[in-house]
């Protein structure tokens, strides 16, 4: 794993549907500044900085990193982006901890942003290429199919889904940054809204948002005053999109990706010796079934986690304190977030989402048709 | 003759002929002279206030106000509105319009005038605008024409344009679409057939070389029920489903037709429905849908 990282910074913009008094500039350099402040540094300190953000069609900004170079203070030092669609995110901090742990530089910024108002994330995946049929169906549509062969191989009753749209929501209103808050979310309420692709309902899907996360990564000679998190595992894996046998519930990428990042924090029993997770759950339905591709529950039986409450803020492992995807949404800030998140918590800096004692987190990210998987442990106590 | 006078009309003008003077007095000529300079100010009460437009007294207490003019704006935030939709012959504006209360920056009370937003929706309380000056300028307060909301985004037209070529695979996968049939290839190492043909294996890595043809018909493994139009998309509802060809290893997506959404099943049998051979061009097109055989449902 290479010397020790910590994550000294965390810095957060709130997330919202349209943030028309910022440019990307100004809205990357929200976050990057507020990490910054945490970490009690300015520009000068960095050494390098990593940006992520989810496929240039998306806003039709050619090379962000080029464009936004200066704004992240990035003059006369290395810059580099990112790019695996929706885990980009994730994989940006892992990029920027690779670089400490490697002994490249003392001090790294990781950053991760969209401005989904600027244009229409559906039709920018949906860009059909001639001899092809067109089959416009968006992330929505493309995850549905699998979600359905989940609850057809697990037997899962229908409100589970539900169960997790109505929990994420009520995280979210804990957590000041988190885009939707909908004040006496119910089943009820999720039921009622409009069928999108069967079987997800519009309040199981996530919201689309303008946002941007940054974090400030540490050699350990180099924290500051603030406090440490220390990563105590990193991994990424990634598989075939088209692959016979492949199984697009549960991805071997997936399980890989988890058995690798436990064996280098010593997890051998998730459920119980990790205390909070933030899971990248775009749709409701994917708490269960990441449940069960991340180990802390046994093939077919994720629902039965969610459904005890296992996965509340108040059950024995909850997940998706902050809200989560399903309540702020900038996607290639989406996989930062869960990350950052994680560091919060065994920071003991969640503020009112704080899982109690929290000293041991998952932040995980996926993307593209479930093929790319970015993961990180982090925990309050140096490794 | 018998005169009918009950229902008599007549056009009747009452104008003082070249219009009334109004003195402006110190206050609200000061305030006129500096719009004819291009310029905005305001008068300071006695309390500090600053009114815009000025007064010759503080309405709020009676009181003279000051001999001080402060400039003002000439941005300002609109406060509260009403929007226009047909506008009249006296208007300021010839299109619909808002009439607003526009608090100008370093102003304690707001002007109302017109403002040019294009469309209602634009209109909003907290609204950032400033004045559109007229050329000729005679100090009246239609010297300023409008106000217009700050900008605050612009259009970027992204477009590229490309020729694309279907490469060996998909070109051979398509011949066969374009007689009707589906070809697929068979790895040589893990001996799984994919379709859509492709020239390697995404498993082994290998070169796949040997073609097989696959029957048009399958097993639906999973399917999505789109309710959300789009309008590059079929009509809604429609189901897109991963269809397994039969002697396949990797579903196709493709559209099921001839029946009602919500009557596919996980695991029902189909055929891909061609259009007619005088239509049939070297595209996936050529599969209107897929459409149930009635056969028993597959395992899955």
């Amino acid at each position: 794993m290479g010397n020790r990282c910590a994550i000294i910074g965390v810095g957060q913009t709130h997330y919202t549907t349209k943030r028309r008094d910022v440019s990307m500039a100004g809205l990357v350099r929200e976050a990057a500044l507020r990490a910054l402040e945490d970490a009690g540094l300015t520009w000068k300190d960095i050494d390098a900085v990593v940006i992520g953000k989810a496929p240039d069609l998306f806003e039709g900004v050619m090379m962000p990193e080029s464009y936004l170079a200066d704004a992240l203070g990035a003059s006369g030092k290395p810059m580099m982006r990112v790019h695996t669609a929706g885990s980009v995110g994730g994989s940006t901090a892992l990029v920027g901890a690779s670089l400490i742990q490697g002994g490249v530089h003392d001090r790294v910024l990781v950053v991760a942003f969209e401005k989904q108002s600027e244009s229409n994330a559906t039709w920018a995946l949906s860009t059909h290429l001639p001899f092809s049929a067109s089959l416009v169906v968006g992330a929505g549509g493309y995850f549905a199919p699998h979600i359905r062969e989940y609850i057809r191989r697990s037997g899962a009753p229908e409100h589970i889904g539900h169960l997790v749209a109505v929990k994420d929501r009520q995280n979210a209103l804990k957590n000041p940054y988190a885009h939707l808050k909908i004040q006496g979310i119910n089943q009820k309420m999720v039921e009622s809204t409009p069928m999108l692709w069967e079987p997800i309902r519009y309040l199981d899907t996530c919201p689309s948002s303008d946002g941007a996360c940054a974090m400030v990564l540490s050699a350990e000679d180099k924290i500051t005053d603030s406090t440490p998190a220390w990563v105590l595992g990193t991994a990424m894996r990634s598989e075939p999109i088209s692959r016979a046998d492949r199984d697009t519930v549960s991805p071997q990428a997936g399980k890989d990706c988890a058995a690798d990042v436990y064996r280098q924090a010593g997890i051998t029993d998730p459920r119980r010796e990790i205390d909070v997770a933030e899971v990248y759950v775009p749709f409701s339905w994917y708490e269960p079934m990441w449940l069960e591709n991340l180990g802390f529950a046994a093939e077919g039986e994720g629902w039965k986690l969610t459904e005890s409450g296992a996965t509340a803020l108040d059950g024995d492992i909850p997940w998706n304190a902050s809200g989560g995807v399903l309540s702020s949404n900038p996607i290639g800030a989406s996989g930062l977030i869960r990350f950052a998140e994680a560091a919060l918590q065994v920071r003991g800096m969640a503020g009112e989402h704080q899982v109690d004692g929290a000293r041991r987190a998952l932040g995980h990210a996926y993307g593209g048709g479930a093929q790319f998987f970015a993961m990180w442990m982090v925990g309050s106590d140096k490794p | 003759m018998t005169v009918e006078a009950r229902n008599l009309e007549a056009r009747y003008v009452l104008e003082f002929p070249g219009g009334y003077t109004r003195t402006t007095g110190p206050v609200i000529g000061r305030f006129l002279t500096e719009l004819r300079d291009g310029r905005i100010v305001g008068v300071r009460t006695a309390e500090g206030r600053t009114l815009v437009p000025p007064l010759e007294y503080d309405p709020a207490t009676g009181d003279a106000v000051t001999e001080e003019f402060v400039e003002v704006g000439p941005a300002g935030t609109v406060e509260s509105w009403s929007w226009v939709h047909a506008p009249r012959k006296a208007h300021p504006l010839d299109r619909p319009f808002a009439w607003a209360l526009i608090r100008l920056d370093g102003a304690d009370t707001a002007l109302v005038h017109a403002v040019d937003a294009g469309d209602v929706k634009s209109m909003r309380p907290g609204l950032r605008v400033r004045p559109r000056w007229r050329a000729e300028r005679t100090g009246h307060i239609t010297d300023i024409e409008s106000f217009v909301p700050d900008v605050t985004k612009i259009v970027s037209v992204v477009r590229s344009e490309y020729v694309v070529k279907p490469g060996l695979a998909l070109a051979r996968f398509l011949e066969g679409v374009a007689e009707g049939v589906f070809i697929g290839g068979r790895c040589g190492s893990c001996h799984k057939v994919y379709v859509p043909y492709r020239t390697t294996c995404p498993e082994c890595g290998v070169a796949i070389t040997e073609e097989v043809v696959l029957p048009d018909t399958g097993t639906i493994t999973t399917f999505a029920i789109n309710n959300l139009p789009d309008p590059r998309a079929p009509e809604v509802p429609f189901v897109s489903a991963y269809i397994l060809l039969d002697g396949s290893d990797l579903p196709m997506i493709a559209l099921v037709g001839e029946i009602a959404a919500h009557e596919v099943r996980q695991g029902m049998r189909v055929r891909a429905v061609w259009v007619p051979e005088e239509e049939r061009t070297t595209s996936m097109s050529n599969i209107k849908w897929f459409a149930p055989t009635g056969e028993p449902d597959a395992e899955l």
